[in-house]
């Protein structure tokens, strides 16, 4: 089971984080939780999330990118639902060994994430936060998924970009099930 | 009864035929008159009593036009009255006028008989216009004016006729006493429609009688109807006018729904009638004259409407313009029935020229056929957009504290809804908010089929009575199933009801708030803002969940009070549980 933690706040108007998640959608086994339109209170229901990332081996984690980081909502998730017992610390095991890709979209080109960009530091700057959430919580880190500069990034690039996503995920698929085997 | 019988029966057969034949509903009605008049198999006999109540179905449609033309928008279509009706009412007339004197007649006989060829039929052409959803269209505004022009025209082109022929009108009066009349009734009319009929109308909502309201909008009706009449102007003008003065009313919905299917009825008995009249006799033994005569009729009327057409820069639909009137009137009738009455026209000429009018009515649907086949494109789609156009997307049932608080955030984000109360002294208050409120029972099928049901795309049920609300929500399931409700409930009860039943969303009225009261509580008591609000939103989970699974055991008051009693105690384990998390995590050891 593949399970997509989407954090768009407005779903309708999102364009690249909607077109990956079309690509994707009509895959087996994927269970897509759009967190600003399951919880438009900021009321994330913990029992709920966590019986989802129980179910999976797979977790997506799909978003804009905000302030070098998660959008305001997927900050809160991991607050509320990554919790000690749960995620970490004595009998927080619940998601060792599952793996956990990183996947955002940004406003800035490629060049504009460099030392002589506006962002003055490249990208890979900005990843350690994420991933040490995620490593701190047993899982296992995968190779971002980043597509740059969303804005204006024309629609034929888009598809390839949603293409390369799926990809990435049919071939992860398909490894588990060779090492299962 | 038994001529009841035979209406109904003639309409029942032939209206249905002819619609399936894509002809329309007035070939329709007219057929059906033919089969039952004189010279069909003469069921009827007396043609004349019919055609009075018959009249009252133009009245009654005039009305209702009325009702759905603010007095804004009228004062806007000046232009097009006026200057587009006495255009087209020169041009047609004269040539029409020179097309009779080619034929042999004086030029007084010829001017008369000429502008009253000229007007058209206001019930042919707009029931063809509502059929067609075109009277909101700039074209058909340019035709409705027209037809307004030629309604106020007609009274003094009757009054003309006479004086042609210099005989005296039989014990009339003078021309400066009918004038006063004229001006006098009409303002006595607005008069009435200002502060007379809005009150009286309150007065008779309250009441709360249905049969009451719908005998007290016909007779208002009949009654302006008489007043123009005894004026000596168009009864259907006078209704017109009643209509247009109560279009801005909160009782505009009610009328329209009330009064709808007498309109219908009467309509169709008008056309029937027109039916009736047609003299075959006359078409079987001069069947090359009366022929030549209705097709050079409509040929030069048509030729000359196109020529208006253009004059008044209808760019698109000009063909269209010119086949929607390019018949002769009923006023055509009168004047000729007067000009041989003064010895304008010979007996011969009355019934030929009666037989064309006639005739070219029931052309009139062919005429519009024969348009939609030349011209099969383009104009399906701009009709689709406007008829969108004019309606709101959301009906709201119900304004008092709660659907006002619902209506008021919509309205402020400029979303358009048709809104509807009951309480007449409430929507009153209301209006004088400048809230566009309208009286009526929501749950009535006629009054949400006139606020759009059809074609919303959301209901909020807001209405407080439990009873209306559950009839209002089961009238729109069974007659607009697509339509999404958005409710209130009073109670919980009232909120299985309505969950059985369907329905998209269901908020209990007083949960939010009783909510938010016990969060302010939490806080009093010196828990944090945000806990607090963690600890309601965890109740709120909780609560809907067990309420929700209760649902299929609604009626079995025993197992429900076992089910709430468990709901009760596991929430608390899980406030426990929760609790016990919460100190451990954020207990003030720690880095936090």
């Amino acid at each position: 089971m593949i399970l997509v933690i989407l954090a768009h706040p407005y779903p309708r108007r999102s364009r690249a984080c909607a077109a990956l998640v079309e690509a994707i959608r009509d895959l087996p086994e994927v269970e897509i939780r759009s967190l600003y339109d399951l919880y438009p209170d900021f009321d994330v229901d913990r029992a709920a999330e966590q019986a989802a990332l129980a179910r999976a081996r797979l977790v997506v984690w799909l978003h804009p990118l905000f302030w070098y980081t998660a959008p305001g909502l997927m900050k809160h998730w991991f607050d509320e639902v990554l919790v000690r017992g749960f995620a970490y610390g004595p009998g927080g095991d619940a998601l060792a060994g599952k793996d956990v890709l990183w996947a955002t979209t940004t406003g800035g080109d490629e060049w504009a994430f460099s030392e002589a960009g506006r962002h003055q530091r490249p990208f890979d700057a900005f990843v350690p936060v994420i991933e040490q959430t995620a490593r701190f919580c047993g899982l296992n880190w995968l190779a971002p998924f980043v597509v740059h500069g969303a804005h204006e990034i024309p629609d034929e690039a888009l598809r390839d970009a949603g293409r390369s996503l799926r990809e990435r995920l049919v071939a992860w698929r398909a490894t588990v099930e060779t090492r299962n085997a | 009864m038994h001529e009841a019988l035979i209406f109904l029966a003639a309409a029942v057969i032939c209206v249905p035929i002819a619609a399936r034949l894509g002809l329309g509903s007035v070939l329709g009605y007219l057929i059906a008159g033919v089969a039952i008049g004189p010279w069909g198999f003469g069921f009827i006999g007396d043609v004349d009593s019919t055609q009075n109540l018959a009249e009252l179905g133009v009245v009654l449609m005039l009305f209702v036009i009325g009702l759905e033309l603010e007095p804004k928008r009228l004062g806007s279509m000046r232009a097009t009255v006026f200057g587009g009706g006495s255009l087209q009412l020169a041009m047609s007339g004269a040539v029409l006028m020179g097309a009779l004197m080619a034929l042999g007649l004086v030029w007084q006989a010829a001017l008369a008989g000429g502008l009253a060829l000229a007007l058209s039929s206001t019930a042919i052409s707009t029931q063809a216009m509502t059929e067609r959803g075109e009277l909101d269209t700039p074209t058909g505004r340019a035709a409705f004016g027209i037809l307004l022009f030629q309604d106020i025209a007609a009274i003094p082109l009757i009054a003309l006729v006479p004086l042609l022929a210099r005989v005296e009108t039989p014990g009339g009066n003078p021309l400066w006493m009918r004038v006063g009349l004229a001006v006098a009734a009409i303002a006595g009319v607005v008069v009435l429609g200002r502060y007379f009929i809005r009150p009286a109308l309150r007065l008779i909502a309250r009441v709360d009688v249905r049969e009451l309201f719908t005998a007290f909008a016909l007779l208002l009706v009949i009654g302006v109807a008489e007043l123009m009449s005894l004026a000596g102007l168009s009864m259907a003008m006078g209704a017109f006018l009643a209509g247009v003065l109560l279009a801005s009313s909160e009782f505009r919905h009610a009328l329209e729904s009330d009064i709808e299917p007498f309109k219908g009825l009467l309509l169709g008995l008008f056309f029937i009638s027109v039916g009736m009249t047609i003299d075959f006799g006359l078409l079987a033994s001069r069947p090359a004259a009366v022929l030549l005569l209705v097709a050079g009729f409509v040929a030069l009327k048509f030729a000359s409407l196109w020529a208006v057409a253009r004059l008044l820069d209808i760019c698109r639909e000009r063909w269209l313009f010119a086949a929607l009137l390019a018949q002769g009137g009923e006023f055509a009738f009168v004047v000729f029935g007067v000009a041989r009455e003064s010895k304008l026209f010979s007996a011969e000429w009355e019934a030929l020229l009666t037989i064309t009018v006639a005739l070219s009515m029931a052309l009139t649907p062919l005429l519009l056929l024969l348009h939609d086949r030349l011209t099969a494109r383009g104009t399906k789609i701009e009709r689709a957009a406007d008829t969108i156009d004019a309606q709101a997307p959301v009906i709201i049932a119900g304004f008092g504290r709660f659907g006002q608080i619902v209506g008021r955030l919509l309205l402020a984000n400029d979303i358009r809804a048709v809104v509807l109360d009951h309480d007449p002294d409430q929507v009153e208050s209301l209006r004088k908010f400048g809230y566009r409120v309208f009286y009526g029972d929501a749950t009535r099928l006629d009054l949400l089929e006139a606020a759009g049901a059809r074609r919303a795309r959301l209901l909020v049920n807001a209405i407080d009575d439990v009873e209306s609300s559950i009839a209002l929500v089961d009238r729109v399931r069974a007659n607009f199933p697509d339509l999404p409700i958005v409710s209130r409930a009073r109670n919980v009860s009232h909120y299985f009801e309505l969950k059985l039943r369907g329905v998209e969303v269901a908020e209990r009225e007083t949960f939010e708030a009783a909510l938010r009261v016990g969060r302010s509580a939490l806080e009093r008591l010196g828990i944090d803002r945000f806990r607090a609000r963690e600890l309601a939103d965890a109740f709120r989970r909780h609560n809907i969940a067990s309420v929700d699974a209760t649902l299929p055991f609604y009626q079995d008051e025993a197992r429900r009070m076992s089910m709430a009693k468990q709901g009760r105690e596991e929430l608390e384990q899980q406030f426990a549980r929760d609790r016990e998390r919460f100190e451990r995590e954020h207990g003030g050891a720690g880095w936090k």
